[in-house]
């Protein structure tokens, strides 16, 4: 995945753009991660001072939620599914598969730079577990070879 | 003549491959010089056979699948000359598994285009929202209640008196609001509906804002469906252009509009309160009720909540079929609901049938067991926070009352499958840990309990006093669902409990002999 550098204007121009919108918070979190791959610091007081609330406030739903990230993500990010539909396919021992096989465990961005390796909590893929998204991409019926084909083309 | 062929987009088919049999199917007509008409619907929901390519006969669709690219050639050249194929399934309509069911939320599903709405009203679309515009408010809602339409999203409660309740809540802005946070592990129907027939949705929700005097609506889909995303924006789209949202729709007096809104990975938010919290663009904490969304719901007013399935049955309802809709089902149970099997099962997939389908017939019939091969010996019903269910209590019928005098519940209607290689206490003790994971923190039993209970549970799996860390969790578990706010906390001793019950051999006790009839 693609991200602009942060850039204070650019991070202005995208809140400006939606502040009209009913309880926005959110939708500039998203669109700022969207733009950067993560929500930087600098940008918790400016969508406060846009949106009449305080630092706090801002700060509290950033870090509520999981997808929200405060510093940049690998060059792919892998979800993996660890809901119960997919464990009941063999999901807990590709889980283990993949935290060796990147070194890493999950929430963290192997060394490389390459891999996020994030948990997912239902993909919706449960007919075909177990599944795992890399960045948009979905993926079911995975098995250790399938995965470790995925991981090869991520970090090449 | 060209070829008119059929290759879902639905997620669950590109999971496994449907893109690559598409380019392929596309690559291999260009080389014979052989016109194709592609269409990219929905799936019909019979996943072990994705990708499945249909192709249009005379007689009907013929089903071809599980399909990959390399199948393609020889797959052309028995459809060209109408031979035989190993993957050939023949007409669609007749697999067994797609006959058995009754189809009326599903029944476009997997079939029209869902980027097209004319293909949409072609197969029936918007002529419950036509006849909806030229009735009365009230003859609107009468119509809800007499088909006994309950919120498919998993409480169950009557959709037409919640309905009523926001008609009645005097005038000024009041809000519809479509819950898609489908996170309840198990569960895809509404996904499935969302990239398959989104104009449904869009109706239904267009419907029950004439019915209550709403103007606008939201429609809050969870991050993890990022394809359910673009097909209702798309669908959106579409139907402002064609005068079906916006201002006066379809020349009447009425105006209504849906914004599409995207969570950020919170299951809490599926919880309706807490889904308002987030909305209002704040963190997803539940909301201590009364007062009631009907009353004062989104940036407090009144709203109407329901799943996406609960819309979606809306139209057929206005269509005429409030009778026949209330015909379907069992006891309070009115209509179909939509089963999703999945997990370790062979023949894994979203099953619409009328309720009163036993456990067993689902699992056994038409799942045809694990995939594994090896014995069924678990199965969870209704998401993370419903309960694990051993083989004696597979007689029990789908109903929302059956499922509850069993210390059970119906759910979103999600049925997981478990081979005999599964530990009943690693999966109690991740309800728990899931609870922990998910708990939106505002009440103590669900917040606390929660790590308190995998913490329990931890100890008895190593043996540390069993009998009374038991007698700890059956209490903790006992706080949690008479003290917590929501259904989060509230419901997850469920599977721990079931787990408990039903498999005390997994958890170091003597196996019990369980009665199968009550």
């Amino acid at each position: 995945m693609q991200y602009e550098p942060w850039e204070p204007a650019r991070a202005s121009e995208i809140i400006a753009g939606l502040t009209h919108k009913e309880g926005a918070t959110l939708l500039m979190l998203q669109a700022l991660q969207e733009a950067f791959g993560y929500v930087p610091q600098g940008a918790e007081p400016m969508i406060a001072q846009a949106l009449n609330l305080s630092r706090a406030e801002v700060h509290g739903v950033l870090t509520f939620y999981p997808d929200f990230r405060r510093a940049p993500p690998g060059r792919h990010v892998l979800k993996l599914c660890r809901a119960e539909a997919c464990q009941a396919a063999g999901g807990d021992a590709l889980a283990a598969h993949v935290e060796t096989r990147l070194g890493v465990t999950f929430g963290a961005t192997t060394a490389d730079g390459a891999v996020t390796l994030e948990p997912a909590y239902c993909l919706g893929l449960c007919a075909t577990a177990p599944s795992a998204m890399i960045n948009e991409r979905v993926v079911g019926r995975l098995d250790a070879g399938k995965l470790d084909a995925l991981l090869a083309e991520a970090q090449r | 003549m060209s070829l008119r062929v059929f290759i879902p987009r639905d997620s669950g088919a590109l999971a496994v491959g449907a893109d690559e049999v598409a380019a392929a199917l596309l690559e291999h007509a260009h080389a014979r010089d052989l016109p194709v008409d592609l269409v990219r619907p929905g799936s019909r929901g019979l996943y072990w056979l994705e990708p499945m390519l249909e192709v249009d006969t005379p007689e009907g669709r013929v089903a071809y699948g599980p399909v990959t690219p390399a199948d393609v050639p020889a797959l052309l050249d028995a459809i060209l000359s109408d031979g035989t194929h190993p993957l050939k399934q023949g007409l669609t309509e007749q697999i067994p598994w797609l006959k058995r069911q009754t189809r009326l939320t599903f029944a476009r599903c997997g079939i029209v285009d869902p980027r097209s709405i004319d293909d949409y009203r072609a197969h029936g679309g918007y002529r419950g929202l036509e006849r909806a515009l030229k009735m009365s408010s009230d003859a609107i809602i009468d119509d809800v209640v007499k088909s006994g339409l309950r919120g498919r999203g998993g409480a169950g409660f009557p959709t037409g008196t919640k309905w009523r309740t926001v008609a009645q809540a005097g005038r000024g802005q009041k809000y519809i609001c479509c819950n898609a946070d489908e996170g309840d592990s198990g569960t895809f129907a509404d996904r499935m509906l969302m990239e398959g027939d989104p104009f449904m949705i869009i109706e239904g929700m267009t419907i029950a804002g004439i019915a209550v005097g709403a103007t606008k609506g939201y429609i809050y889909i969870r991050s993890e469906y990022p394809h359910a995303v673009e097909a209702m924006n798309a669908a959106i789209e579409a139907a402002r252009r064609t005068g079906y949202l916006g201002e006066h729709i379809c020349h009447s007096t009425d105006s209504f509009d849906i914004e599409v809104r995207v969570g950020a990975g919170a299951y809490i938010c599926g919880e309706e309160t807490s889904m308002l919290e987030s909305l209002e663009g704040k963190r997803g904490t539940v909301r201590a009720k009364p007062p009631l969304p009907a009353h004062k719901g989104l940036f407090g007013r009144p709203t109407v909540i329901n799943n996406v399935l609960t819309f979606s049955a809306v139209p057929y309802i206005l269509d005429g079929g409030a009778q026949a809709y209330a015909d379907c089902g069992m006891g309070k149970s009115r209509g179909t609901k939509p089963i999703q099997l999945g997990g370790n099962v062979k023949h894994g997939g979203l099953f619409e049938v009328a309720f009163g389908i036993t456990l067993g017939e689902l699992v056994d019939e038409i799942g045809g067991g694990t995939l594994s091969g090896r014995p069924v010996r678990a199965v969870q019903v209704g998401g993370p926070l419903g309960a694990y269910f051993p083989r004696a209590l597979f007689d029990t019928p789908f109903d929302y009352e059956a499922f509850a005098a069993r210390s059970g519940m119906v759910g979103h209607g999600g049925v997981v499958v478990f081979d005999d290689t599964v530990d009943m206490a690693k999966q109690a003790r991740f309800a728990m840990e899931f609870c922990a994971h998910e708990s939106c923190g505002k009440c103590t039993p669900c917040r606390i309990g929660s790590t308190r209970g995998a913490e329990t549970v931890d100890k008895i799996i190593t043996g540390d006093r069993p009998a009374a860390n038991i007698a700890v969790l059956e209490d903790l578990c006992n706080t949690m669902k008479f003290g917590s706010l929501c259904a989060l906390g509230g419901l997850t001793p469920i599977p721990v409990l079931s787990a408990l019950t039903h498999f005390p051999e997994d958890f170091g006790l003597a196996p019990r002999r369980l009665q199968a009839a009550e």
